[in-house]
């Protein structure tokens, strides 16, 4: 009987890049600002990176494992959802709290809709979120100083945003308070101008990952390099909060924000480069991802300025992620050749 | 000129194992198996029976309607039977078996020199019919047909396809650096039954010698013109290659005369030359033989008809571990079952591979890789979702008949989804639907009309 060949349908080869390739990548390029963490905030940081990959991990392998599917940790998405996740989490915090975000991100926020690729909403954000909700003042008080490694002499400390925040109150109404209240508050956010270098090297308090803008532009930069992720997202939603937050960010009338500190402050470059760019909760289409960038910076921006919390990457992320469907139907790209026609 | 197109792959193109070999001519087969279609449209109609003695470029089965081909037999012997084989497309086809008598004679009247500049486009058009030529890059379409625009279409581009994008195949380059002058002959006479001034001849970079000899062999020759092109695939679809060239965009579902413009393959303007001016149907081409799964990859000079497995018996027979057997190139190409099955006019590459462990499919991760990657621009991924959850109106909308079927978006998948398969599925389905609607509107029609007094 002739030699018989084995069939399958074209192309016939792939390229090397699978989704563990990608995921450790996004490891790889996280990797700079985990150096910062441990180098601003010390050795805690560092464990609580590891404890939260960790739980993220084992949850993940543990419900597979549960639902007799099969266990697919190996593929690093976990991985990436537990750094994110600890990026997200000021470094004063107790260790059951990001134990207890890590089952929520994974367990909740990705295992119940079917795991990798059908999650809605972004899972370390969603984590985050739920830990703020339910323990506020564990998230909102234990941001801690920049005193360095190994941090034996942590202290808890003012964000910057939580500075704006704090005083936007009285410098919005200048007439209501004493001369000195409005000049004290003037110059704490005219401190803030002075330490744009610190908030650009990442020396502020802060969440982990969140303050240093060099280390996690190093490593977007490499991801942009890769491909893995693009410049329409980060780029449109940087852009909006610069722009809304001039315009509007200012105590002295329109177009006199402080537009560098809240591009610089918060989560902002983090999650533009690192979340609002997750490849599961974010449009596929050309159109879809320039309106996702500047949804999510016209709701950053609303939260900062008038909302009750101090930042607002994280809700203005996860809303539009809820949007990312429609969007997509909406703006399917132009097929090559096909003339526009009133749909 | 730097032309290109949006989206593409770059896959690692492998053309050192076989771009260096001159062509070899292979020894006179002992068997040739012909089907009767290799070509898109009508099956042509056997005209020769068992038995019959038949010389070479004898036509043994003549055109089925006006989208049709002759075929012709490509040495001289007996007809040994006329009956269905399996072809490279994997059904039996009805095929025309001749046993070589040895001897390789013309048939009368064939094999003599002809000046084109006396004959008019349709008898230029007549002779390319009837000389049995289709698209040799592979699809395969009659040739006179695509010369033979309709009135409203007038062209005045010709652009000759050197691109050769599918990784391994060398048959194209090959035949630039050892035929050139074919090649241009064949423009010309194109260029004269379609009364058009422009002439280009594409070529991706990766083939520099190939260019310079193009671009010596049209010197001279008004408004014809060599163009290296950036190297990405799917460069050489006939879309994607008038964009690049012309930055003219075929509308969607049309074809490319509609913006003016022809496209042929090298191989196919060369089989026009060779129709034309010396007087020889087709009835042999170029295959690139190569793989890490045979021995020694060549290029060889193959008659139609001769077996898969005896050109691969002379590149030096398979490796341990061949497994795959592709006709084609990797992207696109079609998996043989058996090596069991004639050249045929498409037959530009035999592709053997030993294959790798088959990859699971994950879940779709949403990176949107597929949909950068589009030469026509579509949303892949949604599409094969629409397939699988047999969505067939949706499928339509979202553009699946304006997919090439180019692969680049399963290459590039990072979950290794098997999306352009589902979306070949998917049109093939649409295309059943649209051929139901059109019979029961037809019935429908027919009944109101046996109605009407």
């Amino acid at each position: 009987m002739a030699r018989m060949f084995e069939v399958s349908a074209s192309p016939h080869f792939r390229d090397r890049t699978d989704i563990s390739v990608i995921m450790y990548s996004v490891v790889a390029a996280l990797m700079p600002a985990v150096f910062g963490a441990v180098y601003f905030f010390g050795i805690r940081a560092l464990w609580i990176i590891a404890l939260t990959v960790l739980t993220c991990v084992v949850t993940e392998g543990l419900i597979q494992k549960l639902l007799g599917k099969p266990v697919t940790v190996k593929d690093g998405s976990a991985v990436v959802t537990g750094i994110l996740l600890a990026f997200n989490l000021p470094s004063g915090i107790s260790w059951w709290i990001p134990v207890l975000g890590g089952v929520f991100a994974i367990g909740v926020a990705k295992m119940t809709f079917g795991g990798l690729g059908y999650n809605p909403m972004n899972p370390a954000l969603l984590g985050r979120i739920f830990l703020l909700v339910s323990f506020p003042v564990q998230m909102t008080t234990t941001w801690q100083a920049p005193t360095g490694f190994p941090g034996i002499d942590a202290r808890t400390a003012a964000t910057p945003l939580n500075i704006l925040k704090e005083n936007s109150s009285i410098l919005h109404n200048q007439n209501l308070y004493s001369i000195d209240a409005v000049n004290a508050a003037m110059s704490k956010v005219a401190d803030l101008n002075t330490s744009l270098m610190d908030m650009f090297i990442g020396n502020r308090s802060g969440c982990i990952g969140e303050t240093s803008v060099l280390l996690l532009l190093i490593g977007a930069a490499y991801l942009m390099y890769k491909r893995y992720i693009g410049w329409k997202i980060p780029f449109t939603y940087i852009a909006t909060v610069g722009v809304l937050s001039w315009i509007f960010g200012g105590y002295n009338g329109l177009f006199a924000g402080p537009w560098l500190i809240h591009v610089f402050s918060g989560g902002l470059i983090l999650g533009a480069f690192f979340m609002a760019t997750d490849m599961v909760t974010s449009p596929i289409t050309f159109q879809g991802r320039i309106i996702y960038g500047i949804g999510c910076g016209i709701i950053t921006v609303i939260i900062r300025l008038i909302g009750g919390y101090p930042e607002g990457v994280a809700f203005s992320i996860l809303l539009m992620n809820l949007t990312v469907p429609l969007l997509d139907r909406l703006s399917k790209p132009r097929v090559f050749g096909k003339v526009a026609s009133r749909a | 000129m730097a032309g290109s197109f949006q989206g593409g792959v770059h896959p690692d193109d492998a053309k050192a194992l076989s771009k260096t070999c001159e062509t070899i001519t292979l020894p006179l087969p002992q068997e040739i198996v012909l089907p009767v279609r290799q070509h898109i449209g009508a099956p042509a109609k056997v005209i020769v029976e068992k038995d019959q003695q038949v010389k070479k470029g004898q036509m043994v089965a003549e055109p089925g309607g006006f989208v049709s081909s002759p075929v012709h037999a490509s040495l001289s012997g007996i007809v040994k039977a006329v009956e269905p084989r399996l072809t490279p497309l994997g059904t039996k086809v009805l095929s025309v078996v001749i046993e070589s008598d040895g001897l390789d004679e013309w048939a009368e009247g064939l094999n003599s020199p002809r000046d084109f500049s006396d004959l008019s486009p349709e008898q230029l058009r007549t002779i390319v019919r009837d000389s049995g030529l289709v698209g040799m890059g592979g699809a395969a379409f009659p040739t006179h047909v695509k010369l033979s625009p309709p009135a409203g279409k007038p062209i005045d581009t010709v652009i000759i396809n050197g691109v050769e994008c599918e990784p391994y195949a060398t048959c194209d380059h090959r035949l630039m650096l050892e035929h050139p002058e074919s090649i241009v002959g064949g423009l010309k006479i194109i260029m004269k039954i379609l009364g058009c001034s422009r002439g280009f001849v594409g070529i991706e970079r990766n083939k520099p010698d190939a260019i310079k000899v193009m671009k010596e062999a049209v010197k001279g020759i008004p408004g014809v013109k060599v163009v290296d092109l950036k190297v990405k695939y799917p460069q050489g679809g006939e879309k994607q290659l008038i964009y690049a060239i012309t930055k003219r965009k075929v509308p969607a579902g049309g074809l490319p005369m509609d913006v003016g413009c022809v496209v042929q393959n090298v191989g196919t303007a060369a089989a026009i030359h060779d129709a034309v001016s010396l007087g020889r149907p087709l009835i042999q081409r170029i295959v690139t033989v190569t793989g890490n799964g045979v021995v020694k990859p060549i290029n060889v000079l193959a008659r139609l008809g001769d077996s898969f497995a005896r050109l691969i018996e002379f590149a030096g027979g398979y490796t341990e571990n061949a497994k795959k057997l592709i006709m084609g190139g990797p992207m696109m190409g079609i998996a043989q079952f058996t090596d069991e099955v004639p050249v045929v006019k498409g037959t530009s590459c035999i592709l053997v591979l030993e294959e790798e462990k088959a990859l699971e499919e994950q879940p779709c991760i949403s990176c949107a890789r597929c949909v950068d990657v589009c030469a026509m621009k579509l949303l892949p991924t949604t599409m094969a979702a629409m397939v699988e959850l047999e969505r067939w109106d949706d499928l339509k909308r979202y553009g699946a008949m304006d997919c090439i079927e180019c692969g680049s978006c399963t290459y590039i998948c990072p979950s290794k989804r098997r999306i352009v398969e589902k979306i070949k599925f998917g049109k093939f389905r649409l295309n059943q639907i649209k051929a139901r609607e059109e019979a029961l509107k037809r019935a429908a029609e027919e009944k109101a009309g046996a109605v009407k007094p």
